[in-house]
């Protein structure tokens, strides 16, 4: 029955001219990670599938090239020391973040999203540092607040720089929270009636009022960014103003629903290396 | 530029010499560290700006080379570098011409730095970015067009 | 401003490329605060100046058309690994910062 349901919206999709080749309903992560790739590169056959790490900065070279300059220095350089800082200051109780998490915090961001069997749901990494903080004593941050979880979680993520992206599906559970999230990405939603797929697999590469197209391959990994160089968003963020921007009501940071989107959208970025903190427009 | 300053400049160990050039009477300690050239940084256009650096008709140059980008991502960050290879170069300036203000800064070189300047300036609208060179008395000019857009819908 | 600023100094062959962060709001005095409506005032570097080994190599005077967090990269040839970059900075309000690297 559900596969019927995403068969449908995948259908549709294809409706819309978006060619996913032989999709089944029955797709593994990895199925459905691989035919978007293949549907992204016979569209472009000249860019190569390494550098959609960058967004669409892979498919416009002066927009990229920007982007090497500041990145050479970036001026955000001291929010990142600052969640230096906050990493490294221990909690009142005198322990610190490095004791809660796996590997002491290095080279864990590529796991996450994770499916939490014990607690039956999609965590994300502020979750774990929420998580961290309530368990000694603290107060748990606001996740879409800048100068608290997002510069800590920019600092954080830092540590996995390069790490490969390991997103995890087993079991019935976890599947099931992936194609949620994979549902929330192919459904049309809001006044204007797109479908995330609607930009950025159909049109990705593309130009929409000036702005070009990121593919939704490469997505996941490069965060947080700084928009204009020192506005810090983070990707759960940027889910709430892309519901904004088609006119639909975003379910909230943090909720189910965009745990799950990150969830199967992280996947889509399995074994492309992450970057921490880079510069957007 | 200011003759007075660049030899101070030119001296090593500045501090040193500033203080014997003030106590010589050559200096007046407000004018030790020279003025900020308030003229030249206000003028509304780059006509005046132009005027206030000192740069009055500058021979245009092909041994200028302004990197910047065709199309800035943002306009409050735009990568410049001026590179020039014109012989006994002592000074960069850099214009943004529709800026409100066009002058952006102006880059004095000393003691062995080469022709070559890197900086991020703000552009409020799509213009010239003008390089000025100053080398062996003479001024030489070069520019490029940067475009600027309001983007759509970046979150 | 409490944050101090970044130096980079390594060789390239006989020159030195020197690349310096600072920090800085960089404010033109014409930007309108987005909550209050009210202009920010003006609150920008005005002059930056290098030296290396205590000799004078670059002395710039810019104004609040440079980005926040100011970015400045120059080219010294002659200069040698382990020689000392020292970078000031003064602002409209005289405010100060200051800061060293070794050439690596």
């Amino acid at each position: 029955m559900k596969q019927q349901i995403i068969m449908k919206l995948l259908t549709g999709v294809a409706g819309l001219g978006i060619a996913l080749g032989a999709v089944s309903a029955h797709a593994s992560p990895e199925k459905d990670r691989q035919e978007m790739i293949k549907y992204y590169t016979d569209k472009y056959p000249n860019v190569k599938i390494e550098d959609y790490v960058f967004g669409a900065l892979a498919f416009d070279a002066d927009s990229k090239s920007q982007y090497d300059a500041i990145m050479e220095f970036p001026p955000f350089d001291s929010q990142i020391e600052a969640g230096r800082k906050m990493w490294e200051t221990p909690f009142k109780n005198g322990k610190t973040y490095a004791s809660c998490l796996p590997s002491g915090g290095k080279m864990i961001a590529g796991n996450y999203p994770m499916f939490d069997e014990a607690k039956g749901k999609v965590v994300t990494l502020n979750d774990v540092i929420n998580e961290c903080r309530v368990a000694n004593g603290e107060e748990a941050y606001k996740l879409t607040d800048a100068k608290t979880m997002g510069t800590l979680n920019a600092y954080l993520r830092s540590l996995s720089d390069g790490m490969l992206m390991n997103i995890k599906v087993e079991g019935p559970k976890a599947t099931a929270a992936y194609e949620d999230g994979k549902k929330t990405f192919f459904t049309r939603k809001g006044q204007l009636n797109f479908a995330c797929s609607s930009c950025h697999v159909q049109n990705a590469g593309t130009r929409l009022r000036s702005e070009l197209i990121s593919p939704a391959v490469g997505h996941a990994g490069h965060w947080p960014v700084y928009r204009g160089g020192d506005n810090l968003v983070q990707l759960q963020q940027r889910y709430e103003g892309c519901f904004k921007s088609v006119r639909a009501v975003s379910a909230p940071a943090g909720s189910p629903t965009l745990n799950n989107l990150e969830y199967f959208h992280s996947a889509l970025s399995n074994g492309m290396p992450m970057k921490a903190n880079v510069f957007r427009k | 530029m200011n003759a007075l300053r660049r030899n101070v400049l030119k001296s090593a160990a500045g501090a040193s010499a500033v203080a014997v050039a003030v106590a010589a009477g050559l200096l007046k300690p407000t004018q030790a560290m020279a003025a900020w050239n308030k003229a030249a940084f206000e003028a509304k256009n780059v006509g005046d700006a132009m005027k206030g650096i000192g740069a009055t008709s500058p021979a245009d140059s092909k041994d200028i080379t302004i990197k910047a980008p065709d199309i800035a991502e943002n306009g409050a960050v735009v990568p410049v570098e001026v590179t020039t290879s014109i012989a006994g170069t002592n000074s960069i300036a850099i214009l943004a011409e529709k800026n409100a203000q066009p002058l952006v800064g102006t880059f004095e070189l000393a003691g062995g730095a080469q022709g070559f300047i890197s900086t991020r300036i703000k552009m409020g609208q799509t213009s010239l970015v003008r390089a000025v060179v100053n080398a062996g008395g003479k001024t030489y000019t070069a520019a490029k067009e940067v475009k600027v857009t309001i983007g759509g819908c970046g979150g | 401003m409490a944050e101090p600023m970044r130096i980079r100094a390594t060789m390239a062959g006989d020159v030195a490329d020197v690349k310096v962060l600072m920090n800085h709001p960089m404010e033109t005095g014409t930007r309108k605060d987005a909550k209050t409506g009210q202009l920010v005032p003006a609150h920008f570097i005005q002059e930056v100046t290098a030296t290396i080994n205590g000799a004078a190599v670059l002395n710039a005077d810019i104004g609040g058309a440079v980005s926040k967090n100011p970015y400045l990269g120059f080219k010294v040839k002659g200069a040698k690994a382990g020689d000392k970059v020292v970078v000031n900075w003064v602002d409209n309000k005289g405010d100060k910062n200051s800061a060293e690297a070794t050439i690596g």
